[in-house]
């Protein structure tokens, strides 16, 4: 009987995180000796999916098969046996180590180390010549760049027998000349036969150096392609996926003057990664300026930065007025005292305090207010009417000011939240993922209460990976792919396709990669 | 001239003495904290044990089953901050000061349930506690001048727990430096997440790592109580894992370096007993109090950054919990 070619197959693999999930009867199946890739959105489960391979989380139920044989991991142990090795987005490397003794790790042989760095040593030097990975062995692993460091892991994995590479969102932290070098020694690894798993979210590269790529969207594997036969639209429209739009009844916008003006922005994030590269933009009073993108591209950074919690770079922005720059930082307080508004993309790690009484959460931000801050002491009295006013303008349940801020559910966190910034009536609104994880009957009212602030007058930036929500509340919307602006559309003439093509940047097919050789 | 001299040789020899405790408890700490856990309870190590050494040593009329009793007790303390902080990710410095509470109250209430008396075990007699040795050959290397007296008071005539104390110190850095359980038992203190990663069990080195540090903290409380001294006195460690502790920063968690603050500070402590009540020309009588403090002053200005830089492993502190 003929071998067959298949190396990892995967069978109703399932996975839940609590109530999360995040794996949904995947099924996949990678030919031996081929470059295969899986997109998706992040937090499509693409990562869980590949670590239950690796072995780092065990599947609730399924099956999967590596070169034909079952195969069931409770540590990564048995899969690095099994001949599987994966490169993390965040390295998995200890930064005092040497090169040599980060690969041997967990693969020493003997008790004593001396003799497993000699052969490590002599085998390393065969693999770096054989794939053109030289590394320098001897030195601290911390004192490597990015790229050197990523080398040292496909090292690694190679050292232990991987056939099969998982790569997750390799090129994430690298430089476009490093991403090249990258996908060359991809070539040479293929050559020798084995087998890489590329996680990413960036088209382009799927496009360029796969074979075969598979879709991931929600948790659920929903497509199998051959890359020759498929295109960046099509892929771009199965990771979004197409959903039922909400029935948001919306009147014509009056555009007023420009609330805020930002001009060639340069945005550094907190690991200090550029983000965001030249971005202007402006957003109208009376007007919902939808920003849309995959994640990662450089919005969430952005709209750090208009709440004035990441400085620029370089650029401008013009709130009511007031001019930001690099050198006149403004902070998130002094923002909200020209009436600037955020809302956090992230309600749990930013917009409140799990532990917190939902009365402390919704004063975050506010809590030097006259009526409560009395000097030393807040006041409680006005900590409480200030809840109980905000849970009832937006239907918080159950409205009990007293209630820790976690034990509500996410769409009633989300009110609380939303009620804060929106009542003080603000005149600019910063909105990052309004409806992320919230159910469908606050969708809808949140969707209502953001175009109620629009038609009264307020400059609204709406960011959010739901293509759907930003088509269904904007009035503009603009494009971000790889902290660039890569399209401005009027939501009028906006449809899925050409949104998606932009968020992929494959509308413009002379635009070649940053740092692309001539 | 030989005054001065003889004085410095014994001041140098009740420093060696005073040193011992400290540096089981710091070589314990050393593989605690290189594995990720901080390891304050040493101090309640040391009192469990030399407690549990100085009852079995009394009850049995053997040292040696008291060292062994003494390293079950402390081991047993061990595996409780273990289960506390390892298993369930509890923090560490709460499991260690409530070990080092629990040993404090337990040695008291179990001196009056087993010998009914407060705080103290019996007197330990003759052989029932570790003698001296004396190393061949003093007679003869006597007569040479200064190496005579340095071979007899210094080098000969302690016990075997002194000389055990000093060899283990390379011992350990063997280990931790030459071995497959030493690299992955400083990886997991780096960098617990490519541990797991590379297929190896954070909990299960994390385990061994307290363990090791149980049987030696367990040889340095039964030393307190049944080599230097012949009982167990209510808080005869004196802070002792807390110095142990100080020189284990001291030294930036390296085996000699270590040492060397484990000496350093043991000489301090010889030099206060020593310059009790002494008048010096000038100056006047030297407050014995600020002597005592100063491990603890040095390791401040030392984690201040005057004295070079104290890095501790990056993973310390940190329960690991598995995630993306």
């Amino acid at each position: 009987m003929a071998k067959s070619n298949i190396a990892i197959e995967l069978i109703n693999v399932d996975k839940h995180f609590g109530a999360v999930h995040a794996n949904d009867k995947v099924n996949l199946s990678v030919e031996s000796g081929t470059i295969h890739g899986i997109v998706g959105e992040n937090g499509a489960g693409k990562s869980t999916l590949m670590s239950i391979l690796y072995g780092f989380y065990q599947a609730d139920s399924g099956q999967i098969k590596v070169f034909d044989k079952d195969f069931r991991a409770t540590s990564s142990r048995q899969s690095i046996e099994a001949g599987i090795g994966m490169v993390h987005q965040h390295f998995m490397l200890v930064d005092n180590f040497t090169v040599l003794e980060n690969v041997i790790l967990g693969s020493e042989g003997g008790a004593l180390i001396s003799q497993s760095l000699a052969n490590a040593r002599i085998e390393l030097t065969r693999l770096a010549k054989e794939y053109g990975l030289e590394v320098e062995l001897d030195i601290a692993v911390e004192e490597l760049s990015v790229g050197m460091q990523q080398r040292v892991e496909i090292l690694k994995g190679l050292y232990k027998g991987a056939r099969v590479l998982i790569l997750d969102e390799p090129t994430g932290v690298l430089t476009p000349q490093e991403s090249d070098e990258l996908f060359r020694i991809f070539d040479a690894l293929k050559k020798q036969g084995v087998t890489i798993i590329l996680i990413t979210h960036k088209l382009r590269e799927i496009m360029n150096i796969t074979d075969h790529v598979s879709v991931m969207r929600a948790g659920k594997m929903v497509a199998h392609r051959e890359t020759s036969k498929t295109n960046p639209e099509e892929l771009a429209e199965l990771m979004i996926g197409r959903k039922v739009l909400l029935n948001i009844e919306k009147s014509k916008a009056k555009s007023g003057k420009a609330l805020l003006t930002a001009k060639n922005l340069e945005i550094y994030n907190e690991q200090g990664l550029k983000r965001v590269t030249e971005v202007s933009f402006e957003a109208h009073s009376g007007e919902i300026l939808g920003i849309a993108g995959v994640t990662g591209n450089g919005q969430g950074s952005l709209l750090k930065a208009l709440a004035g919690i990441l400085p620029l770079s370089k650029g401008s922005i013009e709130i009511m007025g007031k001019t930001i720059t690099p050198e006149t930082h403004l902070n998130p307080k002094k923002l909200r005292e020209l009436g600037v508004a955020h809302v956090p993309e992230d309600r749990q790690k930013m917009g409140m305090i799990a532990d917190f009484s939902a009365s402390e959460t919704a004063l975050l931000g506010y809590h030097n207010d006259k009526e409560i801050n009395q000097g030393v002491w807040l006041k409680r009295s006005s900590v409480k009417a200030n809840c109980e006013s905000l849970m009832q303008a937006f239907d918080v349940r159950p409205n009990n000011p007293n209630l820790m801020s976690s034990n509500f559910s996410g769409g009633n966190q989300q009110k609380l939240i939303l009620a804060r910034e929106f009542e003080r009536d603000p005149e600019v609104l910063i909105i990052g993922q309004p409806t992320r994880g919230v159910d469908i009957g606050a969708i809808e009212f949140i969707r209502k209460r953001i175009i109620e602030m629009r038609d009264a007058g307020k400059a609204i930036i709406l960011i959010s990976v739901e293509l759907e929500e930003i088509m269904s509340l904007s009035d503009r919307i603009i494009v971000m792919c790889d902290g660039e602006i890569t399209g401005t559309v009027d939501a009028k003439d906006a449809n899925e396709a050409t949104l998606g093509m932009m968020m992929a940047n494959a509308l413009q097919p002379q635009d070649e990669p940053k740092g692309a050789k001539l | 001239m030989s005054d001065f001299f003889l004085t410095a040789v014994l001041t140098l020899d009740a420093s060696v003495r005073v040193c011992v405790p400290l540096i089981f408890a710091a070589m314990a700490g050393l593989f605690a904290e290189r594995s990720g856990v901080v390891d304050i309870g040493l101090e309640g190590k040391l009192l469990m044990s030399a407690f549990v050494a100085a009852s079995a040593a009394s009850v049995f009329g053997s040292p040696w089953l008291g060292l062994i009793a003494g390293m079950f007790a402390s081991t047993v303390l061990a595996m409780i901050h273990g289960f506390a902080s390892i298993t369930y990710k509890g923090n560490q410095i709460v499991s260690g000061v409530a070990i080092n509470i629990l040993a404090s109250g337990l040695t008291m209430i179990l001196t009056l349930a087993w010998f009914k008396r407060g705080g103290i075990t019996p007197t330990l007699q003759g052989d029932e506690r570790f003698l001296s040795i004396t190393l061949p050959g003093v007679d003869i290397i006597d007569h040479i001048p200064f190496l005579g007296v340095i071979y007899r008071e210094l080098i000969s005539g302690h016990n075997i727990l002194v000389y055990l104390a000093f060899a283990i110190v390379p011992v350990v850095w063997w280990v931790v430096f030459r071995t497959r359980f030493g690299l992955q038992l400083r990886a997991v203190g780096e960098n617990p997440k490519a541990v797991d990663t590379a297929g190896l069990s954070v909990e299960g080195l994390r385990y061994k790592a307290l363990l090791i540090g149980g049987i030696l903290c367990g040889i340095g409380g039964a030393y307190l109580s049944t080599a230097y001294n012949a009982q167990f006195t209510k808080e005869m460690t004196a802070g002792g894992g807390f110095i142990a502790l100080a020189a284990l920063i001291f030294g930036k968690w390296h085996p000699y370096r270590v040492l060397a603050a484990c000496f350093l500070f043991a000489f301090l402590q010889a030099l206060a007993i020593r310059l009790q009540g002494v008048i010096i020309p000038g100056i006047g009588e030297i407050p014995v109090q600020l002597i005592d403090a100063t491990p603890y002053i040095l390791t401040i200005i030392l984690l201040a950054g005057f004295i070079g830089k104290a890095v501790p492993p990056k993973a310390s502190a940190q329960p690991y919990i598995k995630e993306l």
